[in-house]
């Protein structure tokens, strides 16, 4: 498998303090990998450095085959991103939109104006096409905008929080288009804060916490491998009160109980299995993996 | 709402190498954009020729009675009415610049295998063309007026290259101030107080007219030597030395403004 992101060791300081501690990082082509951070991560900066707009102190990147640093022009000719804010000219219509790219990406006119129906029958918007993109909704507008960075499909696609501020219904729809693409070859490498967004779409997920990975895996390892097994207390209507983790032995789970009883006595009991929030939790609270602490639901 | 009913498997064409564009490419797609920008931006489009025909409407019948010496104001006035037109014509690029660096384009631009600056060069250029078309909308409302010209054909030529050559430097000036201001709001304010400096110049009333302490600036500020070049070729009034201090300046100012705006262009890198 031929690797489309190798990351060494990136270090990047903004204003004097330190964003990114050393980040290690290996992407296979092909694969969708997320990058999951809380605010202010450093998830941004990273996506920043990978695609030439900024430039890390320290460490080596390599993303399609070339260095960042040492052959930015060589990188930009294979990857596409699709940043935060929207990349797309308002009083332009969405064909307009992507012909214009189409332009600049070195397709003639007409190829440029064929790919552009291609894409926006793709990306459903062939209704939208000859509107100014004014008039579109945050969702259509997301669409636009990673539509732009495929008229030449990209061997390396980046996207920053592809799905913030888009309504649930075209959260899906974008899952939905983001798969397509990484089928015909195309790396993608996306960051989120929503961990149901990388459970639901990457080959693996990289949690990254205080400017370094701190674990990276499938979904399914790293609940394996991090979550442990909680003991929930019920009220009897059912509602959650209260939930512990637990490591599985029965001492563990005598302490669980003693600590759930003490705070909701008479309740009942249920286990449940870990999920991503328990793996990030337990992985960015600072200090909080001891084997009982007792976490009230609102 | 649309909903997505095709799986988007079977289209996707393999990843490709996107070819680095030759020549003037990508500036030539980026005129196209800026032009089609302003066309569609119809306030600020009709704004800037609106409002310079309305002012001269206002210093002609309305200040000019008052203000007119010996000959008709309206041939005083017109070479400073056509820099204020240009002011204004040439300050939406502040704003259209400070857009598209606040929005994701620039950063869309700057990680595709082109010169980023070719989307300033588009914005310079559309702004050229715009103005010099206002221009003209102008000198035929002047020319309705009463505004009588007594270039010959070599004077007009003469003029119309100040005048291009004036639009190029405050439109490179306000792309610099689009590229420092933080917001397109910002950049717009920003290029409102600019649009002062050619009322404290020979634009409208004579220099001599003025308080002494005002005569020194409006002298040796850059305007008046452009007016008094325009002035001379179009009205036959004394040269002197104005055209070698409104080159000078032009020369001075725009050095300055690619300068500042490369500067500037370079550090909003993150």
């Amino acid at each position: 498998m031929t690797t489309a992101i190798e990351v060494r060791g990136l270090t990047k300081r903004y204003r004097g303090t330190p964003v990114l501690r050393g980040v290690d990082l290996v992407a296979a082509q092909g694969e969708i990998v997320a990058l999951l951070g809380s605010n202010g991560a450093g998830k941004t900066t990273t996506i920043s450095i990978l695609t030439t707009l900024a430039h890390a102190d320290g460490g080596e990147a390599i993303v399609a085959g070339h260095d960042v640093r040492r052959e930015p022009e060589h990188v930009r000719q294979r990857i596409a991103l699709t940043g935060q804010s929207a990349a797309v000219d308002d009083a332009l219509t969405g064909t307009e939109n992507l012909v214009m790219l189409g332009r600049l990406s070195g397709l003639s006119p007409r190829a440029a104006r064929r790919r552009a129906e291609e894409l926006l029958g793709r990306f459903a918007l062939e209704d939208a096409a000859s509107r100014r993109v004014k008039t579109y909704s945050g969702g259509m507008r997301r669409r636009l905008d990673l539509a732009v960075s495929f008229v030449v499909t990209p061997q390396v696609l980046f996207l920053d929080e592809p799905t913030t501020g888009v309504d649930p219904r075209s959260r899906l729809d974008l899952w939905e288009v983001i798969r397509g693409l990484a089928d015909a070859g195309t790396t993608v490498f996306l960051t989120t804060q929503y961990l149901e967004e990388a459970d639901q779409l990457a080959d693996r997920i990289a949690v990254l916490h205080e400017g370094r990975i701190a674990r990276t895996g499938t979904a399914a390892e790293l609940k394996a491998q991090f979550g442990t097994d909680m003991l929930v207390a019920e009220a009897p209507d059912g509602t959650p009160l209260a939930e512990v983790a637990t490591d599985g032995s029965i001492d563990g789970v005598r302490h669980a109980l003693a600590a759930l009883e003490a705070a909701h006595p008479g309740a009942r009991v249920q286990l449940r299995r870990p999920t991503l929030d328990d793996v990030f939790l337990a992985l960015t609270a600072p200090g909080a993996a001891g084997p009982v602490t007792l976490r009230e639901h609102a | 709402m649309t909903t997505l009913t095709t799986p988007m498997r079977a289209d996707s064409p393999a990843p490709a190498v996107r070819p680095r564009l030759r020549g003037l490419a990508a500036e030539r797609v980026f005129v196209r954009r800026s032009l089609i920008l302003s066309l569609r931006d119809g306030e600020t489009l009709s704004m800037s020729i609106m409002l310079p025909v309305a002012l001269m409407l206002l210093f002609t019948f309305v200040f000019g009675g008052a203000i007119a010496g010996e000959g008709s104001y309206v041939d005083y006035v017109v070479p400073g009415i056509i820099l204020l037109c240009a002011g204004f014509g040439a300050a939406s690029t502040a704003t259209y610049v400070s857009r598209d660096m606040s929005t994701g384009i620039i950063d869309r631009i700057r990680t595709m295998p082109l010169r980023p600056g070719a989307v300033l060069t588009g914005h310079v250029i559309a702004s050229l063309i715009r103005n010099l078309l206002s221009t003209a909308v102008v000198f035929g409302v002047a020319l309705l007026l009463g505004f009588r010209p007594t270039a010959g054909p070599v004077q007009w030529l003469g003029a119309a290259i100040v005048i291009s050559a004036y639009i190029l430097v405050i439109t490179y000036l306000y792309a610099a101030i689009g590229l420092a201001a933080g917001s397109p709001e910002a950049a717009a304010g920003y290029g409102f107080i600019l649009m002062f400096v050619p009322y404290l110049s020979s634009a409208f009333v004579p220099v001599e007219t003025m308080p002494s302490w005002l005569q020194w600036f409006a002298e040796n500020q850059p305007i008046t030597p452009i007016i008094e070049t325009i002035r001379g070729l179009l009205m036959g009034t004394p040269l002197g030395a104005q055209p070698a201090w409104a080159l000078g300046w032009c020369v001075a100012i725009l050095i300055a403004s690619v300068l500042w705006g490369a500067w500037l262009f370079r550090r909003t890198r993150r």
